[in-house]
This record gives structure tokens, sequence and C-alpha cells, in this order.
């Protein structure tokens, strides 16, 4: 693998007063999928938000591309170059397809029409939804859309908390895809899911993280076959 | 035919008098369509805005003292939700409507201490305090343009809100904060671009409401804010056409009310002057308690009020 275009150095992380992150510490290597895998409240999203720059960690250190971003605020974040796609997608209901778009762009003052129309290539139904309201898509739709959303800043890490969370199973097939396709197309992905059968067929390198800690670290393909992670997240 | 013409001078005053309120009301409905904050400050800012006039034309002329007077009132606008609005960003909502009532009393106390609670007459600001015919009827000018320049304002501001990064940004703060950071937006300074522009248009209100009236009081704030509020919430708050509709509404029907008295009596209805225009802020109260209670989200109201 190369270069790791993230890295993570003991980081605690506070939520509602307890502590979600207990030092942990993980690289994400350049144009890699990695995954975090875990249950609920296993400090996955904590983990994102504080890289997103949404909260402030307690300590410990975030470096991206040789520079420490700990303690950035979310627009500084953006500017380096990570986004975060948010759980529950989060697009705006009222601006349309093609504003939601935008606002993923508002940092850019350059020309953003080849970014919409790559988007819109990789994601067709979004061009034909252009001018609908975000709030009238279906879910599958909405995710796509905050994907899209997202990668309307150029971003050279995205990061995507559970966008399975709540979809058919045909449509997160649809969904792994693009997230194939987008790291192809050279952007690094650092995926969390509960959806561990798909993460895992998907990344590179998962960790599977536990009350706050990583518990085990492996390829996907590895650990997809590793009886312990069986037992407790593929539920076989 | 001879209603209209007794009724024709209160319905164009009372078109002036709700563009006044519009250009409050706004301020009221941008601010609560971002921050879900009830800004009772804003009639007092907008009472400020009418002393620094009295003060600043006594020494300048006026193409210095009008254009500092909304440079002055901008400021203050954007000091109050720098100081006693931010830092309780994360606190409960009725931690800051206390800081915005807090505020309101503030300006209050300081404009009493300065004027020494004595009434200070507005200065009159040439051209638009002349008077014109207009319809046979004579009046001031500035009632005429008001409703004008209101409308010109309004159509800017739907504008900027619809068509621009900054208005793009707005829309998407008023829905959510946290996604809002995400696209990099700093919600702050969107919040301030909020306060600004409305501070902006209550000071450009300030001048052209104080111009038809004899003088500014510490509490001149208290009733056109009030009914400011009032027309932002018929129109339902957070919606700006709503607000401008509801404040000529309110305008209108209540400068109707002022003349009842006239109107009926030269109609033959009533043989003397029975005191209806006592009424004339009832009616702005009344009308909120019906909006409250038949439909609370008023005219234009959002369709869901809770943030997702």
């Amino acid at each position: 693998m190369s270069e790791p275009i993230l890295s993570i150095h003991d980081l605690k992380v506070n939520y509602g007063g307890i502590e979600a992150v207990k030092g942990i510490s993980f690289e994400v290597p350049e144009s890699s999928i990695i995954t975090l895998i875990g249950s609920n409240g296993a400090g996955k999203s904590s983990t994102l938000r504080t890289i997103a720059g949404l909260v402030k960690p307690v300590s410990g250190k975030i470096v991206f591309r040789g520079d420490d971003i700990t303690g950035l605020d979310p627009t500084g974040i953006v500017k380096k170059g990570i986004t975060l796609v948010p759980e529950g997608r989060k697009i705006f209901p009222d601006l349309t397809v093609l504003e939601n778009l935008k606002m993923g762009a508002y940092l850019r003052n350059d020309d953003i029409s080849g970014d919409i129309q790559w988007v819109y290539d990789l994601f067709p139904r979004l061009k034909e939804r252009s001018w609908q309201a975000g709030g009238t898509l279906s879910g599958g739709e909405q995710q796509m859309l905050a994907v899209g959303r997202a990668l309307m800043s150029r971003p050279k890490m995205i990061m995507m908390d559970e966008p399975s969370l709540g979809l058919a199973p045909i449509i997160v097939k649809g969904i792994f895809d693009i997230i194939r396709e987008i790291n192809r197309q050279g952007v690094t992905v650092l995926l969390i899911e509960q959806n561990a059968n798909m993460a895992l067929k998907t990344a590179d390198f998962a960790y599977v993280l536990e009350t706050g800690k990583i518990t085990m670290s492996g390829p996907g393909a590895a650990l997809l076959v590793n009886e312990d992670v069986k037992k407790a997240y593929l539920g076989t | 035919m001879n209603f209209f013409k007794v009724a024709l001078p209160y319905i164009i005053s009372g078109v002036s008098v709700g563009g006044q309120y519009a250009l409050i009301a706004i301020g009221y409905t941008m601010v609560y369509g971002i921050l879900r904050l009830i800004n009772f400050a804003h009639g007092d800012v907008f009472m400020v805005a009418g002393l620094l006039m009295v003060y600043i034309a006594a020494s300048f002329p006026l193409f210095v003292a009008i254009p500092a007077v909304i440079v002055l009132t901008v400021m203050l606008g954007f000091t109050i939700e720098r100081v006693a609005y931010r830092p309780l960003r994360s606190a409960p909502r009725m931690s800051v409507m206390i800081s915005a009532i807090g505020v309101s009393y503030l300006l209050q106390n300081l404009a009493l201490y300065i004027t020494g609670g004595l009434n200070k007459n507005y200065p009159a600001i040439p051209w638009i305090s002349d008077r014109v015919t207009v319809f046979g009827l004579d009046t001031t000018r500035v009632t005429v343009i008001t409703p004008f320049l209101t409308i010109l304002l309004v159509v800017a501001l739907v504008m900027l809100i619809n068509h621009t990064k900054l208005g793009m940004a707005m829309r998407a703060v008023s829905k959510d904060f946290e996604t809002s950071q995400l696209m990099g937006i700093r919600i702050n300074s969107v919040i301030s671009a909020t306060f600004i522009i409305g501070t902006f248009l209550a000071a450009v209100g300030s001048m052209l409401y104080f111009t038809n009236y004899p003088g500014v009081v510490p509490t001149s704030g208290g009733m056109p804010g009030l009914k400011a509020f009032v027309a932002a919430v018929f129109g339902g708050i957070g919606s700006i056409p709503g607000a401008v509709i509801g404040a000529f509404i309110i305008g209108i029907c209540e400068s109707i009310i002022k003349g009842l008295d006239t109107i009926l009596i030269v109609n033959g209805v009533i043989g003397e002057q029975i005191g209806l225009a006592t009424f004339s802020d009832a009616f702005t109260f009344v009308l909120l308690i019906i909006i409250l209670v038949f439909k609370p989200t008023g005219l234009f109201g959002e369709k869901q009020t809770d943030k997702v």
C-alpha cells in the first residue's frame, strides 16, 4: 500500500459526557477504501465527526497529507480536501438537486460546470431530477445526491457515515458500486458501516471498533472470513 | 363612491405605514428563519436608528447623516448578535430569547439616559418631507414613495436570497446548521449577514417612519416593533413575502380603523364621532390572537416548523 493520506494518533473524543472514542490510531493509505465497522455506539460516527471538525477531540492528533489538522473548523477541513457524507444523508430538502450540488461546491470559486457534469455522469438519475426539490427524491436517490454533493468540493478523501442506512439491498449494492467507482477515479474513501458484509467486501483494509477502541484490523477479505467477526457482525 | 373618496387618504397612509412595518418585519422574520429566535431587541434597534438620526443630523448635513445612521445601526445589529446571541449558540432557545429581551431593555434604558426621556424632534428630510398632491389628496412625499421603496428593497432581497451564494448559504443554514458546516459554510458569518441585512432595512424603515411623526422617545420602537412582529407572524414567520404582505394588511387595516368614525359619518351610518379610532392598535393584537388560534403557521408559514 502507498503512503497514508490520513493518520490518526491516539484520538480521544467525548460525546455527551461519555468517552466515545478511547484512544484509537489508524491510517488511511492514499487511493484506498478503508472501513471502520462496529455496532451502535462503538464510536464510529464520533471518529468521523471529529475528523470533519464538527467535534473537537479531547486529545490525539489527526494528520492529513502531512499537515496537522486537529481542531480545524469544518470549513478548514473542507478546504484541506476532506468531506463527510453525513449519516441520514441530510440533503437540503427545499433546495433543488442542482442547488444541493452547488452547495457542495460552496467554497469553490472556479468553474464547477464540469464537475456537475461529472456527478450527473456518475448518477444519471440525478440529472433527470435536476430541478426537483431534494426532499422529493427517494432514499436511494437522496444518498446519491449526498455523495454527489460531497464530490462537488473535489475532495481528496471522502468520508461516508452509514451510506447503506435504511436502503433496500439492491440500492445498497448500487451505492457500493459507486463507492468503488469513485475510488477508482482517485478519491480515497473512509467508510463506516454497520452493514459489515458489504463494507468488508468493498474495503481494502478494515478496522473493527468496539466501545471506543480498535479491537481488530486486517484486509477486508481476511476479516470477512474471521470467525470472531463473523459471529459478532456478520450474523453467520 | 363617496366611501372611497373619504377612505382614500386612510388607505394611502395605510399602505405607507404598511411599507414601514414591512421593513421592520423582514428583520424579525429573517432572524427567526435562521436562528429560530424572536429578536425582541429589533424594535429598539429601530428606535436607536431614529435617535442616531436626531443627533447626527444636528451636526452634520443629511448626505453625511443618512449613510452614517445606516452604518451605525448595522454595526449595532452586528454587535448585538456577536455579544448577546452568539455566545448562547448552543444554549436552549429560551435563553437566547431572554437575552434578546435584556438587550431590548438595555437599549431603551440607554436611550432614556441619553435623551433624559424627552421627545427628540426628528429632523425634516428635504424632498421626502415635502407635501405633494396625489389623486387630489394632499400628503407628504414619503407617504407616496414608502411602498415603492419597500417593494424595491424586498425584490432586491428576494433576488439576493434566491440567486446569490450568500442567499443559498442562508437558505441552507436556516434548514440545517451542521450539514451547512459540512459544505464549508461558516454559519457565524451567515448569521452576521442576516443581522446586517435586517438592521439595514430597519434603519431605512426608521427614516421613513419617523419623518411622519413628531419625534423619537426611548419607547418609540415598541409599538412599530410589536406590529411588525405581528405582521411577521401573520404572514408566517420565516417567510419574507409573508412578512411584507402581513405588514401591508396590518398597516392598511389599522389606518382605516383610525378613520372609521369619519368614514361612517360621511356615509350616514353613525351620527357623531364614537371613538372607534381607539381600537386601531387593539385590532393588530386581536388579529394576532385570531391567527395564532386558527392558523398558527400564518399565511405562508413553513410546512414543517421543526428542524430535521
